[in-house]
């Protein structure tokens, strides 16, 4: 032990993207797109956490709901809100996904917060296929729904005929962004909040170590308490945020005249 | 608490030791993505399938069984409400007639009270006349004898008088003739 510790400057050696290794589960060897990995075990985790929020706590169907079927009906009666909301009601016929979207990015965002847990939506490649899948999904209905229509909703009519064709090529741009921004904004979210902690971390260790009794812990377990609280909000209201974007880009492809 | 926080430390150091293959954030290591592509592409059919069989229909039932709960009790509630208001106006009507059917009885026992006060009034008042009556009779027998008298005491007075201061022209018959005049005129 005290071999590790000959460097006192290693006290501050943090590494706040440590966490987000993806590593295999069982033995040492290369991560094969088959290898039960971290990534792997927190999305099972997340599984369970729903099978059991969404599936054993509303098993006896109660009219007048127990604790557990209250907070799964509220969560299936605010993404359905969330839905009629944004797309109106021909937008149901795509609750099942949108849904299985907000449960799976919700787990995963919350378990994240656990200590020693991984957080599968920080990886940009995780949220990078959950966007392109909307995206993709959203062009193809668009199309399939309106024809050639669907081009309208680069070509804003309202505006000025001159300014129109300004006004196109910014909305194509802004279009084929999309996919990036609405899954960067996630991971990077994901990410941001999870390494602070980490970084405030570090500092605890290093106070703890260089400060009488380890009175400096006290500075940054508190400030990592606030940043934790405020991370519970992030989480929740990125899942949300991811969730109603998808509704945002599905009412354009149901309906394109804006 | 020092030995504690070395210990971590020595597993921070050990982890960085195994990461050490990926240089910078790990989010950019490519090679990982196939296998993070594989993994979330079955969570999400896994997922998908499970709230589209079972999450959505059970608690979409769930939630219109208690819409139909609630309008059932809600219609019950209507017909309660009905039903009470029915009762309150069968009260409203027992009311009235009962406060009818008093002003009624009220009137009747009245009437009746009044009639056999009436009788009772003109049955007092015959009595009285019949009273007065006979006692006028009585005084005028009174008043008749009461003047007889006088009549008699004045004739026997007037003829004694008479007699004595004239004792010549006595006469009885005249003297009464005379008292008779006077007490008429």
């Amino acid at each position: 032990m005290a071999g590790d510790n000959q460097d006192v400057g290693g006290q501050l050696n943090i590494h706040p993207m440590d966490q987000f290794v993806i590593h295999p589960l069982f033995g040492d060897g290369p991560v094969h797109w088959y290898t039960p990995t971290n990534v792997t075990l927190w999305l099972g985790v997340a599984i369970a956490a729903i099978v059991l929020l969404m599936v054993l706590a509303t098993r006896g169907r109660a009219v007048v709901p127990s604790r557990g079927q209250s907070v799964a009906e509220i969560i299936y009666s605010f993404v359905r809100g969330m839905i009629v909301d944004i797309t109106g009601e021909d937008g149901l016929k795509y609750f099942p996904y949108i849904m299985t979207l907000f449960l799976l990015i919700l787990f995963t965002n919350v378990l994240g917060l656990l200590p020693y847990s991984f957080t599968v939506t920080s990886h940009i490649g995780v949220t990078g296929v959950l966007a392109m899948a909307v995206f993709t999904a959203v062009t193809v209905l668009g199309f399939v729904k309106n024809g050639g229509k669907f081009l309208k909703i680069f070509w804003i009519s309202e505006a000025p005929l001159a300014l129109r064709p300004i006004l196109a090529i910014i909305e194509i741009i802004s279009y084929f962004v999309r996919p990036v921004s609405h899954s960067i904004r996630l991971a990077g979210n994901m990410m941001a909040g999870h390494a602070v902690i980490k970084v405030f971390a570090g500092f605890a260790a290093a106070l703890a170590f260089y400060t009488p009794l380890g009175v400096g812990l006290i500075g940054p377990v508190v400030a990592i308490m606030a940043i934790y609280g405020l991370e519970l909000l992030v989480v929740v209201i990125q899942a949300y945020v991811f969730t109603i974007l998808t509704c945002v880009y599905l009412n354009d492809a149901l309906h394109p005249g804006h | 608490m020092a030995s504690e926080t070395t210990n971590d430390a020595g597993q921070v150091a050990d982890a960085a030791a195994h990461a050490g293959e990926s240089v910078g954030m790990p989010q950019l290591d490519f090679s990982t993505f196939p296998n993070q592509i594989f993994w979330l592409v079955l969570s999400l059919i896994v997922v998908y399938f499970i709230v589209a069989k079972v999450i959505l229909p059970r608690i979409g039932g769930v939630i219109e069984e208690r819409h139909s709960v609630i309008s059932d009790y809600i219609g019950q509630a209507a017909d309660f409400k009905k039903q009470a208001e029915k009762a309150e106006a069968d009260y409203e009507a027992a009311l009235k007639e009962a406060r009818s059917s008093a002003q009624a009885i009220a009137a009747e026992t009245k009437a009746e009270i009044q009639k056999e006060l009436d009788k009772a009034v003109a049955k007092a008042d015959a009595e009285i006349g019949a009273k007065t009556a006979e006692s006028e009779a009585a005084i005028a027998v009174i008043r008749e004898s009461a003047v007889e008298n006088v009549r008699e005491v004045a004739t026997v007075t007037a003829g004694e008088i008479v007699s004595a201061l004239m004792p010549s022209v006595s006469d009885d018959a005249a003297v009464a003739k005379a008292i008779t005049a006077r007490m008429k005129g």
